[in-house]
C-alpha cells in the first residue's frame, strides 16, 4: 500500500477552502443578489418583483413624468458628483496633512516614535459614531468654536457651521487620516536618512529635497493611503447624516434611504452598483498606474 | 615640502561631544589642493564624524572648519562646494543615473546644454555612458560605486569627501577600485578627502595619511612615513603588524636611544619621546627580522652585518601563499616573524625547528605611550 503523501498543491487548495466559503457566501451571494434586485422592479407595497429591466439605471439621470416621458434630473447626479468631489477633498487633504505629520513621526527617537503611532491609532479605540458626534458639539450653534470666536469679541452672530458641505468634510478627513497617516509612515520610515543627506549634499534646499527626493519615495504610501481614504469616504454614511444634517445627502445615504424610508429598493441596488463600480474603476487606475511605474 | 601649497581645508581645533562622550578632542591640521588626503582610525576614533562635519552634516561643538579660507561651520551642507560620496552610495533610487548625476547641477542652476554635456562626461569618466537610462537598482555594487562618484565629482566641488567608499566591495573589486580613485583624483585635480578603517587602502592610495585615535591625531604623515616611523605605540600597533618588546631605555643621545631588551641584549635605534631611566616598546616588523636554519651559515642579509641575531624555535606557522608567517619562541618571548615565499620550493621551517633569527638595529624603533 502506498503511504498517502501530503501534497503542497493540496494544502492550498483546502487550506483556503474556509476563506472561499466565506467570501462566497458574504459577498459574491449577496453581490450578485443586489445586482438582480437593482435589475427588478419597485413592488406595489414595498419590496420588489423579480425581472429584467433598466429602469433603476435609467432613474438616477432621468426622470418619468406621469405620461411616461422621460426627463433629464439632475438631482441624483449632484449627489453622486458631491460624493465624489467630497472623497476626493478628503484624500486630497489627507495627503497633504498626513506628509509633514509622517516625516516628523518617522524623523522621531525610538520611543517617541512608538508614542506618536499610538496616538495616531487611537481614535479607533472609540465609537465612530462618538468621534463623528463629537463634532456636532465642536461646529453646532453655541459650539465650542462659535462661543470662542465671539468670547474674542471676533464674530457677533454666525451661520452655523454644522449641516454644510464643510463640516462634512471636516469630520471625513477627521475619520480617514489615520488610514492616510500610517502607510505613508511606512514608506518614508523605509527610506535611508542618507539619501536626505545626499540630496542637501547635492545643493538641495529643503524645499528640494521635500519635492524631488521625499515625496515621489514616499508615493507609495501615498498611493496605498489614498485607496484606504478615498474608498471608505465614496461609502460614508454616518459623516452626512451627523454632519451634514440629512440635507446635503452622499451616496452612501441615498442607498439607505431607498432601502428604508423610500421603499425603492431596486433603485437603491442601482445606486449601490454603481458606488461599486465606481470604486471598481479607481482600484484598477491604481493598479495600473502602479504597473506603469514599475516599468519606467 | 608643502610650504607653497594652497590650503584646501584648515582644520582648526575642532572638538565634538555626544552628550558625555568626547569624539573629538580638538583636533587641527591642514589638507591641501589637488591632495590625497585619508583620515584613518579604528570605529568610533572620531573620523567619520570629522568627514560628516566637512560636509556639514553634523557641526562642531568648538573649534573652526575653513574651506580655501572661508569659514563654513555655520554654512548648511547645500551651500558648502564640498560633495560627499556615502558609504551606502545614497544613489537616489527612483532616478536614472542620467537624473542622479544632473540633481546637484540642476540645482545649481546650470543650463540645459551645460548640464547634458557634463552629465555625459561623467558618465565617460567612469565609463558608464552605456548605462544612463538604468536606474540604481539594476546596476552591480561596483557600478554604483562608479555613479555615485560621477555624481558626486559633476558639479566640480573644491574638496571630495569619500566615507569609507569601498567597505561594501568584495576584495577583488575593492582592488581594482583603488587604482580608479587615485586615477580620478590625478585626472580630476580635485582634493579628495578619504575615510576609511582599512590601513592597507590608505596606504594604498594616500598622498598623507592622518592616523585617528581616542579621538585625538596620533599621527599625520606620508604612509611611508607612518608605516616605517610610527609616531607611537598606537600608529604602530594600528598600521600593519608588530612585535611589541617591553624595554627599559639606558640612555638618549639625539634621535638615537639605547634600550635592554627582555632577552638582555642592547638595541640602539631611532626612538620616538624616550627618557632615560624609564620603560619604553621597541617596535620589531615582523617582515623585517630574517630568519636561517640554525645549522646554516648566515646568508640572509637581515642577519648580516650587525645585526641582533638570537636562537629561537618554531612554534606556530601561518602559510599566507605569497608569505608564511612563523611564531619564534625566544627565549620564552613569542616573536611573529613573515618571509616571503621567493620560489615555489622555497624552505618551510617546521614547527618545534630551532631555528636563528636577527634584525639589524635600526629597523626597529623605540616608542613611548
Amino acid at each position: 500500500m502506498k503511504p498517502a503523501r501530503f501534497h503542497l498543491s493540496d494544502f492550498r487548495i483546502w487550506g483556503l477552502a474556509p476563506a472561499w466559503v466565506v467570501m462566497i457566501l458574504t459577498l459574491v451571494i449577496p453581490i450578485v443578489i443586489v445586482i438582480m434586485v437593482s435589475l427588478a422592479s419597485r413592488g406595489a407595497y414595498g419590496g420588489f418583483d423579480w425581472g429584467f429591466s433598466p429602469a433603476s439605471y435609467i432613474q438616477i439621470l432621468f426622470e418619468e413624468d406621469w405620461d411616461g416621458n422621460l426627463a433629464f434630473t439632475p438631482q441624483y447626479l449632484s449627489i453622486i458628483g458631491r460624493t465624489l468631489l467630497l472623497s476626493a477633498l478628503t484624500t486630497l487633504i489627507c495627503a497633504v496633512l498626513a506628509l509633514p505629520a509622517a516625516y516628523t513621526i518617522a524623523q522621531a527617537p525610538g520611543r517617541m516614535k512608538a508614542v506618536l503611532i499610538y496616538l495616531v491609532t487611537l481614535p479607533f479605540w472609540v465609537s465612530m459614531i462618538v468621534r463623528v458626534y463629537a463634532w456636532i458639539i465642536i461646529l453646532g450653534n453655541d459650539g465650542v468654536i462659535e462661543k470662542t470666536l465671539r468670547g474674542l469679541g471676533l464674530v457677533a452672530d454666525m451661520d452655523s457651521l454644522l449641516f454644510t458641505d464643510g463640516a462634512m468634510l471636516t469630520g471625513l478627513v477627521y475619520s480617514y487620516i489615520p488610514l492616510m497617516i500610517l502607510p505613508v509612515f511606512a514608506s518614508i520610515e523605509k527610506l535611508d536618512p542618507a539619501l536626505i543627506e545626499a540630496s542637501h549634499d547635492l545643493y538641495g534646499s529643503r524645499w528640494v529635497t521635500a519635492r524631488r527626493v521625499i515625496l515621489p519615495l514616499a508615493m507609495p504610501g501615498l498611493m496605498a493611503g489614498a485607496i484606504l481614504v478615498f474608498v471608505p469616504s465614496l461609502g460614508a454614511v454616518l459623516e452626512p447624516i451627523l454632519l451634514g444634517g440629512g440635507k446635503s445627502m452622499m451616496m452612501g445615504n441615498l442607498i439607505q434611504t431607498q432601502f428604508g424610508g423610500g421603499r425603492n429598493w431596486p433603485f437603491g441596488a442601482a445606486i449601490a452598483v454603481l458606488l461599486m463600480a465606481l470604486v471598481m474603476i479607481f482600484l484598477m487606475v491604481n493598479a495600473l498606474r502602479a504597473k506603469g511605474a514599475e516599468h519606467v | 615640502m608643502t610650504m607653497t601649497r594652497k590650503k584646501a581645508i584648515e582644520v582648526v581645533d575642532v572638538a565634538k561631544s555626544f552628550g558625555t562622550f568626547q569624539a573629538l578632542k580638538g583636533v587641527s591640521f591642514d589638507i591641501y589642493d589637488n591632495e590625497f588626503f585619508t583620515m584613518l582610525g579604528p570605529s568610533g576614533c572620531g573620523k567619520t564624524t570629522l568627514l560628516r562635519m566637512i560636509a556639514g552634516f553634523e557641526s562642531p561643538t568648538s573649534g573652526t572648519i575653513r574651506l580655501h579660507g572661508r569659514e563654513i561651520v555655520d554654512l548648511p551642507p547645500h551651500k558648502r562646494r564640498v560633495n560627499t560620496v556615502f558609504q551606502s552610495y545614497a544613489l537616489f533610487p527612483h532616478m536614472t543615473l542620467e537624473q542622479n548625476i544632473a540633481f546637484s547641477l540642476e540645482n545649481l542652476g546650470w543650463e540645459k546644454q551645460r548640464r547634458e554635456a557634463r552629465v555625459a562626461q561623467m558618465l565617460d569618466l567612469v565609463h558608464m555612458t552605456q548605462f544612463a537610462r538604468r536606474k540604481p537598482a539594476q546596476l552591480s555594487g561596483g557600478q554604483r560605486q562608479r555613479i555615485a562618484l560621477a555624481r558626486a565629482l559633476a558639479p566640480e566641488p573644491e574638496v571630495l569627501l569619500l566615507d569609507e567608499p569601498l567597505s561594501a566591495l568584495d576584495l577583488k573589486l575593492r582592488q581594482a577600485m583603488r587604482d580608479e580613485l587615485r586615477e580620478l583624483q590625478r585626472a580630476t585635480g580635485i582634493t579628495f578627502v578619504f575615510v576609511t578603517h582599512d590601513q592597507e587602502e590608505a596606504l594604498d592610495m594616500s598622498d598623507r595619511i592622518c592616523v585617528l585615535g581616542h579621538g585625538e591625531i596620533q599621527h599625520l604623515g606620508t604612509p611611508n612615513e607612518i608605516y616605517e616611523d610610527p609616531e607611537n605605540r598606537f600608529v604602530a600597533d594600528f598600521i600593519g603588524e608588530t612585535n611589541f618588546l617591553d624595554v627599559e631605555v639606558i640612555g638618549v643621545d639625539g634621535n638615537r636611544a639605547t634600550v635592554r631588551t627582555p632577552l638582555g641584549q642592547t638595541v640602539t635605534t631611532f626612538h620616538k619621546g624616550a627618557v632615560a631611566g624609564s620603560r619604553a616598546t621597541l617596535s620589531l616588523r615582523p617582515e623585517k627580522i630574517g630568519m636561517e636554519d640554525q645549522a646554516a651559515s648566515l646568508t640572509d642579509t637581515s642577519l648580516q652585518n650587525g645585526a641582533e641575531v638570537m636562537e629561537g624555535r618554531i612554534s606556530a606557522r601561518n602559510y599566507m601563499g605569497g608569505y608564511t608567517h612563523y611564531t619564534v619562541d625566544v627565549g620564552g618571548i613569542a616573536l611573529r616573524v613573515s618571509r616571503r615565499n621567493a620560489t615555489s620550493h622555497s624552505q618551510s621551517f617546521e614547527i618545534g625547528r630551532p631555528v636563528k633569527i636577527g634584525f639589524r638595529h635600526d629597523s626597529a624603533r623605540v616608542l613611548t605611550q
